[in-house]
C-alpha cells in the first residue's frame, strides 16, 4: 500500500469497472490500481454503492418475476454445498499485485519475458481479445521509441519509474493516454522499470469489436 | 418538470439495518426465513437487473438462483460496516454477469480485510448504513433523465452512442448528464 500515488483511475473507468462493463484487460489494470491505492478503492466501493442503489430502486417494471419455483431451486443450490474458496496467497513483498500474480502464475519470476527491441521485454498476459494486458520490462535509464497511441491505453508502475514530457510516473501511478498523447518515456536511472500496459486498440484486425473500454473513458 | 413519479422510494437506514441483521442470521443459525425475506425482496430485482443487461429470463432465472445461492454461501464474508445488504449483492450479480454473459474472468483487488473474522464495530456499521440510505435518496431524486443514465450505465450493455440512440439525445448532452448527476450525487453525500 502506498500513499505516493499521485496519478489515479478517474470516474469514468472506475464506474465502467463497478458496473462490469470493461474489457477483461481493463478491468486487470482496474483490480491491480486498487490493490496499491486506498483512495481509488475508496471510489471503487462508492461506485459499488451506487449500483447497489440501482438494484435497489428498479422500476417495477423492471423487476422480474421469478420463475415458479425458484426459491426452492435455490434452497437445493445451497444444499448440494458451497463452490470451494479460493485459498489466500499472500505475498506481502511481492512486485505484482495479487490480480497480476493470479494471471503469470507467481511473482516476477514466474514472468516469462520476451525480448521486443532496445532491450525492452515484453509478456503478453491471457485476457479476453477486445482489448489486451502485457507487462513491460524497460531497463533503467532506457528511452522508449517516441510513439502515439491507438485507442485509449493505460500504463501503471509497478517497479522503478518512468518520467514522459508532462510528468514522472512511479509504483502505482496510472498514465491514462489517448490518440492525442505523442510521448517518449524514459526509465528512471535507478531500477529497470516494470509496467502494466492495457490498450483497447491492440490488434488491428479486432476493429469490428465493438470497443467497450471507450463507452466511459472520456466521459 | 415531468409528471412521470417513482414507483419506489429508497430503503431507509432502519431497513438496511434489518437485512444486515438477516444476513448475520445466515451466516450464524442458517435461518431460512432471514433468508427468504431477502430472497423475496432482491430475488426478483436481481433478475431484473440481469434482464436489463442482455440476459434471457432463462439464463437470468439461473444467474439469479445462483447470486442468492453464493449470498447464503458466502454470508461470513459481508461486512456491514464497508457496504450495504444491496451493495453486496450487486456485486456479486455484477460478477457473475461477467462469468455467464461475458465469459470472462474477473480480477478483483488484492484483499487487504481477509484475516481474522472480526465483528465490524457497530458504529461503523451504522454510518456505513446511513451513508447509503444518503446515496439512495440522492439518486431517487435525481431528474428523471439522469437517474435513467446511471440506470443504463450500470446496466452495462449499450455504449453512449447507443444510449443516444435510444434516448434520441446528442452523444455530448449524455456525457454531461452523467457527470452532473455524479457531481450532484456527490454534492448530496456531503
Ligand atoms: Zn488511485
Ligand atoms: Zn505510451
Amino acid at each position: 500500500m502506498t500513499d505516493n500515488i499521485k496519478h489515479h483511475l478517474n470516474d469514468a473507468v472506475l464506474m465502467a469497472y463497478s458496473a462490469g462493463s470493461l474489457p477483461e484487460a481493463f478491468n486487470l489494470m482496474v483490480a491491480a490500481h486498487l490493490s496499491l491505492c486506498d483512495a481509488c478503492r475508496a471510489r471503487a466501493e462508492s461506485f459499488d454503492a451506487l449500483g447497489g442503489e440501482v438494484l435497489e430502486q428498479l422500476e417495477s417494471a423492471a423487476v422480474a418475476a421469478l420463475r415458479p419455483g425458484s426459491y426452492e431451486a435455490t434452497l437445493a443450490l445451497i444444499a448440494g454445498g458451497p463452490v470451494a474458496e479460493k485459498t489466500r496467497d499472500d505475498l506481502p513483498c511481492a512486485v505484482l499485485p495479487k490480480p497480476l500474480r493470479d494471471y503469470v502464475g507467481g511473482d516476477l519470476n514466474a514472468v516469462r519475458w520476451k525480448p521486443v527491441g532496445m532491450g525492452v521485454k515484453q509478456a503478453i498476459l491471457p485476457t479476453s481479445k477486445d482489448a489486451s494486458a502485457r507487462l513491460l520490462l524497460i531497463p533503467a535509464g532506457t528511452a522508449m521509441p517516441d510513439h502515439g497511441h491507438h485507442g485509449t491505453e493505460m500504463t501503471m508502475v509497478l517497479q522503478g519509474a518512468f518520467q514522459d514530457e508532462d510528468d514522472y510516473f512511479a509504483r502505482g501511478d496510472v498514465e491514462i493516454a489517448d490518440s492525442d498523447l505523442h510521448h517518449t518515456p524514459v526509465a528512471d536511472i535507478h531500477e529497470d522499470c516494470i509496467c502494466l500496459a492495457v490498450t483497447d486498440a491492440p490488434l488491428q484486425f479486432d476493429r469490428l469489436i465493438p470497443k467497450i473500454a471507450q463507452r466511459f473513458l472520456r466521459i | 418538470m415531468k409528471a412521470r413519479q417513482r414507483q419506489v422510494t429508497p430503503k431507509n437506514a432502519a431497513t438496511r439495518l434489518l437485512w444486515v441483521e438477516h444476513v448475520a442470521r445466515i451466516r450464524d443459525h442458517k435461518d431460512t426465513q432471514a433468508f427468504a425475506e431477502l430472497f423475496g425482496h432482491f430475488a426478483p430485482r436481481v433478475k431484473g437487473f440481469l434482464i436489463n443487461s442482455g440476459a434471457d429470463a432463462s439464463l437470468a432465472e439461473e444467474c439469479t438462483q445462483d447470486v442468492m445461492a453464493t449470498l447464503w454461501n458466502k454470508a461470513h464474508q459481508f461486512d456491514a460496516s464497508r457496504a450495504s445488504v444491496a451493495t453486496w449483492i450487486f456485486t456479486i450479480a455484477r460478477n457473475r454477469k461477467i462469468d455467464l454473459l461475458r465469459r470472462q474472468r474477473r480480477p478483483e483487488p488484492e484483499d487487504l480485510t481477509w484475516g481474522p473474522e472480526e465483528e465490524p464495530d457497530q458504529a461503523d456499521v451504522l454510518t456505513l448504513q446511513q451513508e447509503t440510505e444518503l446515496l439512495g435518496a440522492a439518486l431517487a431524486d435525481l431528474p428523471h433523465a439522469q437517474r435513467e443514465l446511471i440506470e443504463k450505465a450500470y446496466f452495462g450493455d449499450l455504449t453512449h452512442s447507443e444510449i443516444a440512440a435510444e434516448t434520441g439525445l446528442p452523444l455530448g448532452t449524455i456525457k454531461s448528464r452523467i457527470r452532473l448527476a455524479l457531481d450532484r450525487l456527490r454534492h448530496a453525500m456531503k
